[in-house]
């Protein structure tokens, strides 16, 4: 029979084991223990006088307190200071070799600048011709160059469903949905008569506006994102004015995604068609239409509509789960 | 209308409207149906990028796509080569496999109520990894890659507790500071040559270049974009927010996370180094010297903070930074070799580790939840799907022959010896290094979920994981057994981005 080595935990292939097995080694803090013990003994074996090793004690006590809180109090302190300045250093580093970059970019405003080229060119001269809107800004991003814009739109929704991931309190959790309501009577204004007065007179205008703004968007300036900015800009006042109670009346968790998953899935399928026609060169049934008139430019009025209408969702749906998690 | 193979020329543009309309769908629909609608989706995405692949290989050219009526500098355009269809085919894949296998994980970690927004993610991270992959055009890019990040923080997010919520707030401020450079560089980048199209930009370059105007300020753009983008890939000192990011998230977002999200902004890179820039500027230019430093330095400390962690998923986590570095060191080496081998490395390495994620995962259900080397102790008896797959991902993140990780290591080295002797020593005593660092903390965890230890009840694996984990190993095979095919295809897409 053979038996264990007494040096056995010592041996560099139980080191090897506990390496691999990722365990604290069984040996190591028993060994720690014994280890200071000794040390212990010695010392005191040297002080052998009693008062002689407290006072030693002390000394040592006191040192290492101060040493146990250095990382906390002076620490901290160095390691902020030294950090915010080096990231200063870095930030105005960026900062000049930015600011030397730009001074040897083309100057700007001069015409035989790079980006005065033949793109821009087309874009304003024959840009009302071939989309049929008089806002060439407007005919860029929902005819040229519509295909970023679909992405853009989409940027919105994906940054509400992260929003909603993250504040949605759900139905079923009955005590954190009153809690979250209980807490939101405390910061909603209380039917303040002046609030609710004049929401009465502005909110209608100001929805009005954002919609001339989308309805607008290919004959002047304007178009689906800043016009449902306003009309969003717009729930969001009345909604402070008169609270929940009247909002949910017509805007829900439920009008929200119908809204934006119909306004989504049309601007992506009537886009797509555009496209699949355009590539294979077919006849496409959307026409430019006359320039000027409220019904021309094609697609582009509608596309802003849609736009519009998932801006304004996305913006009340943030402030609302912002507010109290839900709508 | 007989459908004829220029029919084909649509699919990438069906890919992604799909995708981005599914994301969308998937929002309302409940639970059981978003999931279904999802797996149909990846799968046809699936098959119309085989179609894609299928006839650029055959017909060996690379087509353009108008993106409506108006042809490319006004309007946009999408472009499909070799490339385009390997990474587009890959993608899919990996992605139908990480969900398979980790939907039971999923269904425990992420409430039920937001799991049909778990696949809305799922579908729009799809549909900007696609157009990253097929787009031509910068401004597009940077416009998938804002939909690409926020779909990351989401799926990171999504598992609601403490440590991932802090991990995705790490995430998308790095992330989102990558972004910011990336458009600091794109912007600049439009100024100088007054184009947005990767083709146009690539000859207003070549003529500044001639001329010898606007040097700085391209060295600048190349800058900003090249350091953007490294970190949004977590290349070595930007990678603080890799090993939180993919140790908290659900087993599935972590296999996505790792193999699809930093490889789509790798193959960006390579795109706009080939199609944007040039690569004779870009391989004349000092800056892959830095990238070639930076992923030597990645290779080193990302294998060194690896062998210190007890948790397994974060060492799986950290052995990331260390395979990010590899394919940066790849670019760095300033030949078209090592950008192949880097192109093969991100195939390989997207195979293997998704496959770890997903399968730690399984062996971290087979004992009790933990992913610590103590506790994993046995479990590959525990489930033995889980743990073959494991131990196959780890011999090829290793690099034992057969496995994909071999091939690619081979190909490093040869791409070395080309250069000069400088450069060749250095990368071949890293590559050894790292490679004998990979073995110690890679074979230490086979070890151990091969030692028998803790006495937990064996589950018995559902097939469907099963599956996956056939699949996915199936498709580490491939990639190491038929290397030649696959170098084959990326050398002709290379021909063809050029």
């Amino acid at each position: 029979m053979s038996r264990l080595r007494d040096d056995y935990e010592k041996t560099a292939w139980r080191r090897l084991v506990h390496f691999v097995n990722g365990d604290k080694e069984a040996g190591e803090e028993a060994g720690y223990a014994v280890e200071t013990e000794k040390t212990a003994a010695r010392i005191r074996e040297e002080f052998f006088e009693e008062a002689k090793w407290n006072r030693r004690k002390e000394e040592t006590d006191t040192i290492v307190s101060q040493y146990a809180e250095w990382p906390e109090t002076r620490g901290v302190k160095y390691f902020s200071r030294i950090y915010g300045l080096l990231a200063a250093v870095l930030c105005v580093s960026i900062i000049v070799f930015l600011l030397i970059t730009v001074a040897n970019l083309p100057k700007f405003g001069n015409a035989s600048n790079p980006i005065n080229n033949e793109v821009s060119e087309r874009y304003i001269e024959k840009g009302m011709e071939e989309t049929g809107a008089v806002n060439i800004v407007a005919g860029m991003i929902l005819d040229y160059r519509a295909f970023d814009t679909l992405g853009e739109s989409h940027v919105l929704f994906i940054a509400a469903c992260c929003v909603l991931i993250l504040l949605r309190i759900d139905v079923k959790d009955k005590t954190k949905k009153e809690r979250a309501e209980e807490n939101d009577r405390i910061y909603e204004p209380k039917n303040d008569a002046i609030l609710q007065y004049v929401a009465r007179i502005v909110v209608p205008i100001v929805m009005l506006f954002g919609i001339y703004v989308i309805f607008n968007g290919h004959l002047s300036p304007g178009g689906g994102f800043s016009g449902g900015a306003i009309i969003g800009a717009g729930l969001i006042l009345y909604l402070n004015a008169f609270g929940f109670k009247k909002t949910e009346r017509f805007f829900t968790m439920k009008t929200f995604s119908t809204i934006s998953v119909i306004a989504l899935a049309f601007y992506a399928f009537s886009k797509c068609y555009s496209f699949f026609t355009g590539a294979n060169h077919l006849h496409s049934i959307i026409s430019a239409g006359t320039p000027g008139k409220l019904i021309s430019a094609g697609l582009i009025l509608p596309l802003n509509i849609c736009v519009g209408m998932v801006v304004a969702c996305t913006m009340y749906s943030f402030y609302a789960l912002f507010r109290k998690g839900g709508m | 209308m007989v459908i004829s193979m220029g029919f084909i020329w649509n699919f990438p543009l069906f890919c992604i409207v799909l995708c981005l309309f599914s994301g969308v769908l998937c929002s309302v629909l409940p639970r059981k149906w978003a999931k279904a609608v999802s797996y149909t989706l990846v799968i046809l995405v699936m098959c119309m990028s085989a179609g894609v692949l299928w006839y650029t290989c055959t017909m060996e050219e690379s087509f353009v796509y108008m993106m409506g009526h108006y042809p490319a500098p006004w309007g946009n355009e999408v472009r499909a080569g070799v490339l385009e269809g390997i990474m587009a085919l890959f993608f899919s894949v990996i992605m139908i496999l990480s969900l398979l296998a980790g939907e039971k994980a999923l269904a425990k970690d992420v409430e039920e109520s937001r799991q049909n927004l778990y696949y809305s993610l799922v579908n729009l991270l799809l549909s900007s990894l696609l157009a990253l992959v097929y787009t031509n055009d910068m401004f597009t890019a940077y416009v998938f890659v804002e939909i690409n990040t926020i779909a990351a923080c989401g799926l990171t997010a999504i598992r609601g507790n403490g440590r991932s919520l802090v991990a995705s707030a790490k995430y998308m401020m790095m992330s989102l500071l990558g972004s910011g450079l990336l458009l600091i560089g794109i912007t600049l980048l439009y100024d100088v040559t007054g184009h947005l199209l990767m083709s146009n930009i690539h000859q207003a370059v070549a003529e500044c270049m001639a001329s010898g105007t606007y040097s700085e300020p391209l060295t600048v753009i190349i800058a900003l974009i090249c350091v953007g983008l490294a970190i949004k890939s977590a290349l070595f000192p930007f990678h603080s927010w890799l090993p939180d990011a993919y140790t908290y998230s659900t087993p599935s977002s972590s296999a996505m996370m790792s193999s699809l999200v930093s490889k789509a902004y790798i193959f960006l890179l390579v795109k706009i180094f080939f199609r944007v820039i040039g690569w004779e500027v870009i391989s004349s230019n000092r800056i892959v010297d830095i990238l070639f430093a930076f992923g030597l330095a990645g290779m080193i400390m990302g294998s060194v903070s690896a062998i210190f962690q007890k948790d397994v998923k974060k060492m799986v986590a950290y052995s990331s930074v260390a395979q990010i570095g590899y394919i940066y060191m790849g670019f760095g080496l300033g030949n078209l070799e090592g950008v192949m081998a880097s192109l093969f490395h991100i195939l390989m390495h997207s195979a293997a580790k998704s496959m770890l994620f997903v399968s730690l995962a399984g062996l971290a259900e087979a004992s009790g939840g933990h992913t610590t080397r103590k506790e994993l102790r046995g479990s590959g008896f525990r489930n033995k799907a889980a743990g073959v797959a494991f131990t196959m991902g780890a011999f090829s993140m290793v690099g034992i022959p057969l496995f994909a990780g071999f091939i690619s290591k081979i190909l490093f080295a040869t791409a070395a010896v080309d250069n000069s002797v400088a450069k060749m020593t250095v990368t071949l005593v890293v590559l050894a290094v790292s490679t004998v660092l990979n073995a110690i903390y890679f074979f230490r965890a086979v070890i151990c979920i091969y030692t028998p230890g803790r006495e937990l009840p064996a589950k018995k694996t559902s097939l469907v994981f099963a599956a996956a984990m056939f699949g996915f190993a199936a498709l580490n095979l491939f990639l190491g057994i038929f290397s030649d095919v696959v170098m084959d295809g990326i050398r002709l897409g290379m021909q063809m981005f050029a």
